[in-house]
C-alpha cells in the first residue's frame, strides 16, 4: 500500500503523468464529441479544458506544475502552424485568383473584431485595461498578448480571452455560416481563420481542406492586419474617449 | 559496412524518411522566429515559417509525399495543442468574474459580427471556385 502512494507522489510529479492526462481528456472529450454527432456543444477543447480544470482543482495542482508535462503539447503549436504551408500551397490556385477579395475581406472582419469587441464592452462598463485586454482577442495568442502588453493591458487574461473566442468560434461558427447561407469553402475558412484563429482553423480543417487552407491564410492575415491597425485605432479611441 | 555506405545510408535514405521533414519544419520555424526577433516584426515567428516553408514548395513545385504525410500528423490533432494553453483559464478565474459580462457578451457579439462580416463580403467579392 505504502509503496502504491510512493509510485503515485513519484509520477504526479514528472512531466508524463500531465503530459498523459492532457491527451486522456482530450481523448475522452473527442469520444464524447464523435458519439453526439459532433455536436458543437460538446467541443473537444472546451471538454478537455473543463475535464483538466475540474482535476487539478480537485488535487491541488497548480498550473505551473500542470504545464511543466503539458508544454509538450503546447510546443506542437509552432510545427502545426507551419505546416499550414501544406494545405495552403495545394490551395493556391484558389487563392491567387482572389487576392483581393480575400485582403478586403480579411481585412474588414478584423476591424469589425476590434470594434465590436471594444465598443460592447465599453457600453457594458468595461475597465480600459479590460478594453485593451479583449480588443486583440481574435488574434493568435502570441501576437495578441504582444499588443495587449503595448496597450498596456493584461498579456495573461488576453492569452484566455484568445482561447474562449477560438472555441466560441469553432463551436459556433460553422452553424451561424449555415444559417446566413454561406456555402463557399473559401468564404467559410476565410471567416473562421479571421474570427478564431488557429482553434476555428483547426476546426475548418475537420470538415474541408479548402476551408482550412483558406482559414490558416486569414489568421497569418489577421495577426498582421491587428497588429498594424489595432495600436492606431486604440491611440484615437482613447484620445477621444478622454476629451 | 565501410564508412561510404554508411554515409550514403543516411543522405539517401533520409530523404523517404518523416523525421527528415519534421527538421525542416522546425527548421522553417526557427528561421521565422530568428528574422521576426532581428528585425522586431509584428508577426509571429511560426508565421513567418509557414511562409518559408511555401516558398520552399513553390520552389519544389510539388509537395514531398512525406512531407504531406508529417504535416497532415500534426494538422489533424490541431484542436489538441490548445489544450494545455486552454486549461491556463484557471489562473484568472477572479478577473473573468468580476468583468464577466462585459468581456462575454463583447466576445460573443464581435465574434459572430467577425464570422458574418468576413464570409459574406468573400461570398460577394470572391471569383466563382474552380472545380468545387
Amino acid at each position: 500500500m505504502n509503496s502504491l502512494q510512493d509510485t503515485w507522489v513519484y509520477l504526479s510529479a514528472t512531466p508524463l503523468f500531465h503530459l498523459t492526462m492532457t491527451l486522456v481528456a482530450f481523448q475522452v472529450a473527442n469520444f464524447a464529441f464523435e458519439k453526439a454527432g459532433r455536436n458543437p456543444l460538446l467541443n473537444p477543447v472546451l471538454g478537455a479544458v473543463l475535464l483538466l480544470v475540474a482535476m487539478l482543482l480537485i488535487t491541488q495542482t497548480d498550473y505551473a506544475t500542470y504545464f511543466e508535462g503539458a508544454q509538450f503539447v503546447h510546443f506542437l503549436l509552432g510545427p502545426a502552424t507551419v505546416a499550414l504551408a501544406v494545405p495552403l500551397y495545394r490551395q493556391w490556385h484558389q487563392v491567387r485568383r482572389s487576392a483581393w477579395a480575400i485582403t478586403a475581406s480579411v481585412l474588414a472582419g478584423s476591424l469589425t473584431a476590434i470594434l465590436t469587441a471594444i465598443a460592447t464592452a465599453w457600453i457594458m462598463g468595461g475597465s480600459l485595461p479590460i478594453l485593451a485586454s479583449l480588443a486583440p482577442k481574435s488574434v493568435t495568442a502570441p501576437v495578441a498578448m504582444a499588443i495587449a502588453e503595448e496597450l498596456d493591458g493584461l498579456p495573461s487574461l488576453t492569452a484566455v480571452l484568445v482561447i474562449v473566442t477560438g472555441i466560441f468560434g469553432a463551436m459556433f461558427g460553422p452553424s451561424v455560416l449555415n444559417l446566413i447561407g454561406v456555402r463557399d469553402w473559401r468564404a467559410r475558412g476565410l471567416a473562421m481563420g479571421t474570427a478564431s484563429h488557429g482553434i476555428g482553423t483547426a476546426r475548418a480543417l475537420q470538415t474541408n481542406e479548402t476551408a482550412g487552407a483558406f482559414s490558416g491564410l486569414a489568421m497569418g492575415l489577421n495577426a498582421l492586419a491587428t497588429a498594424l491597425l489595432l495600436p492606431i485605432i486604440w491611440g484615437v479611441l482613447v484620445g477621444l474617449l478622454s476629451i | 559496412m565501410t564508412t561510404s555506405k554508411v554515409t550514403s545510408f543516411f543522405f539517401v535514405r533520409l530523404r523517404d524518411f518523416m523525421l527528415a521533414y519534421l527538421t525542416l519544419i522546425l527548421v522553417c520555424q526557427l528561421a521565422g522566429e530568428l528574422v521576426v526577433g532581428a528585425l522586431a516584426l509584428p508577426v509571429p515567428g511560426p508565421v513567418l515559417g509557414m511562409l518559408l516553408l511555401f516558398m520552399i514548395l513553390m520552389l519544389l513545385g510539388k509537395i514531398p509525399e512525406r512531407l504531406d504525410q508529417t504535416a497532415n500528423g500534426l494538422l489533424q490533432s490541431m484542436s489538441l495543442l490548445f489544450v494545455p494553453a486552454g486549461t491556463g483559464v484557471m489562473l484568472h478565474f477572479k478577473l473573468l468574474g468580476e468583468a464577466l459580462l462585459p468581456l462575454s457578451l463583447a466576445l460573443v457579439f464581435s465574434t459572430l459580427a467577425t464570422i458574418v462580416v468576413t464570409a459574406r463580403l468573400m461570398q460577394w467579392l470572391g471569383k466563382e471556385p474552380v472545380d468545387e
